[in-house]
C-alpha cells in the first residue's frame, strides 16, 4: 500500500468516525448562504445577481474553517513524526491527506451547492457551471490551504496567521470560480474561467504538496 | 563493524548550545543509554540521530555510510518513538497498531495483532477507542508495535514513562530479545533497564 492510499484511507476513516468536523463545515456553508437573502432582502432579481458570488464566498470560508486541523492533530499526537520517518516518500502521504481533506469538505460543499443555488433562483445552466467551478476550485483550495496550514504548524496564534496566509491566496480561485458562473448567467462562455481554474489545479497539484512537505520538515525541526 | 556510528554531533537551539562533540558507535547487539538532567538535550539528540532535527555539525553513519546517502534504507531499518506516541484517540488499540505498522510497510493478520496486544496485556481493551486508555496503556500499544516491527535500530525517548513495574520488566525483556537478534537501540532514560549493560552518553546542560 502506498503512502497516498494509507493516508487517504486513514483520514477518511477518522472523518467518518468523527463526523462533527465535516458536518460543521457543511452546516456553516448552508447557514451563511441562507443568511444572505435575509440580510439583503428577498428580491429575486438581486438574489439571482449575487447568488453565485455568495455561494462561492461561503464555500471558500467553509473550506477554510477545516484547514487548521489538517496537520495540527497529527502534529500534536506524534503521528506526523512517524509519517516523516516512514520509509516511504513524504510526498505520497502528504498528497493522500490533502485528497482526504478535499473528500471530507470540498466534495460535500460541491454536491450541496446546486441546492443552495436553487434558493437564489439561478437557472439550470448556471447551477451546473457553478458546481463544475466548485469541483475544480475546492481541490485547489485544499491544496493551497494545506501548504499554509503546514507553514503555521507549531506557531502561536496559528489560527489568525492561517487566515492571513490562506485567504489572500484563495482570491484567484474565487475570482475565476465566481467569474465562470457569472459569465454563464450573462450569456457569455464560462470556458476561459474554467480552463484557468483547471490549469491552476494542475499547477497546484504539482507544486503545493512538495511545499507542504518542506513546511512540515521545518515545523518538526 | 558498527551498525550505527556518530561523530562530533552538535546541536543548538536559538542561542543556547545543547550539546557538542557527542560521539558514539553501536555494534549489533549493543544499546546506548542517553542520560542527562531535564533539558540537557536528550530528546534533541535522539531526534538528530533519527533525522528529524538538523545537526549543526557532525555526522551519523548507518552500516558505514552517511545516513544522508542511505536515508530510505536507514528509515526502513529504524524505529523512532518519541514523547508523543502517535496514537489516534478516535481509533481502537488494534487499529492504531495496524496503522502504525502499515505506515512502515508491514501488514500482519488480525490474529497476529490480537496476539501482540494480548502479550502486552491489552486483550480486553483492543476494541475500545484509544481515548479511553491510560497513558501506560498507550505505551503498551507502543510496546506491541516494537514486537511486530522488524526494525533493527530502535530510537526510543523515555520508553518507561508512565509504565508500571510489570510493564518495565516487560520492556526489559523486549529489549533483551531485540539485542539478542542483533538489533541495536538508542534509549533516553533515567531508569536502569535490566538488559545487557549499555554504552552511555551523558549530556550536561
Amino acid at each position: 500500500m502506498s503512502g497516498f492510499a494509507w493516508a487517504f484511507a486513514r483520514d477518511l476513516r477518522l472523518a467518518w468516525r468523527h463526523p462533527g468536523e465535516t458536518l460543521m463545515v457543511v452546516a456553516f456553508f448552508v447557514l451563511v448562504a441562507s443568511l444572505f437573502p435575509l440580510g439583503v432582502g428577498a428580491e429575486p432579481q438581486l438574489l439571482r445577481r449575487i447568488g453565485s458570488g455568495v455561494i462561492w464566498v461561503c464555500a471558500l470560508l467553509a473550506a477554510f474553517l477545516s484547514l487548521s486541523s489538517l496537520f495540527a492533530s497529527d502534529y500534536l499526537d506524534g503521528t506526523l513524526e512517524q509519517m516523516v520517518l516512514s520509509p516511504r516518500p513524504m510526498i505520497g502521504w502528504t498528497s493522500g491527506k490533502i485528497a482526504a481533506h478535499w473528500a471530507a469538505t470540498g466534495l460535500p460543499l460541491t454536491l450541496l451547492s446546486p441546492l443552495l443555488a436553487l434558493q437564489y433562483g439561478l437557472d439550470a445552466d448556471t447551477v451546473a457551471i457553478l458546481a463544475l467551478g466548485l469541483a475544480l476550485g475546492t481541490p485547489l483550495l485544499s491544496l493551497l490551504g494545506a501548504a499554509c496550514s503546514a507553514l503555521t504548524l507549531g506557531a502561536r496564534g496559528g489560527g489568525v496567521l492561517l487566515a492571513l496566509l490562506a485567504l489572500p491566496l484563495f482570491v484567484p480561485v474565487l475570482i475565476f470560480g465566481a467569474g465562470a458562473a457569472e459569465a454563464q448567467a450573462s450569456g457569455l462562455s464560462a470556458a476561459p474561467h474554467l480552463s484557468l481554474l483547471g490549469a491552476g489545479l494542475i499547477v497546484g497539484a504539482m507544486a503545493l504538496p512538495p511545499a507542504a512537505c518542506a513546511a512540515i520538515r521545518i515545523a518538526l525541526d | 563493524m558498527s551498525a550505527i556510528e556518530a561523530t562530533g554531533l552538535a546541536c543548538s537551539r536559538g542561542d543556547s548550545r545543547l550539546f557538542r562533540d557527542i560521539s558514539f558507535s553501536l555494534a549489533p547487539g549493543e544499546w546506548l543509554a542517553v542520560r542527562g538532567a531535564n533539558g540537557s538535550g536528550k530528546t534533541t539528540l535522539l531526534r538528530c540521530v533519527a533525522g528529524l532535527t538538523r545537526l549543526d555539525c557532525g555526522e551519523v553513519k548507518w552500516n558505514g555510510k552517511p545516513v544522508r546517502e542511505v536515508a530510505s534504507d536507514f528509515r526502513a531499518a529504524m524505529l523512532y518513538a518519541g514523547h508523543a506516541p502517535g496514537i489516534k484517540d478516535e481509533l481502537t488499540a488494534a487499529e492504531n497498531l495496524r496503522d502504525a505498522l502499515a505506515l512502515r510497510g508491514t501488514r500482519p493478520d488480525d490474529a497476529v495483532i490480537d496476539d501482540a496486544l494480548k502479550a502486552v496485556g491489552l486483550e480486553k481493551h483492543r476494541r475500545i477507542p484509544a481515548r479511553r486508555l491510560s497513558a501506560g496503556q498507550r505505551r503498551r500499544i507502543g510496546m506491541a508495535r516494537l514486537t511486530l516491527d522488524s526494525a533493527s535500530c530502535w530510537i526510543l525517548d523515555e520508553p518507561l514513562a508512565a509504565l508500571d513495574s510489570q510493564g518495565e520488566s516487560m520492556f526489559a525483556g523486549l529489549l533483551a530479545t531485540h539485542l539478542q537478534r542483533g538489533g541495536c537501540a538508542l534509549i533516553a532514560t533515567h531508569h536502569d533497564i535490566g538488559a545487557t549493560p549499555p554504552r552511555e552518553v551523558r549530556l550536561t546542560p
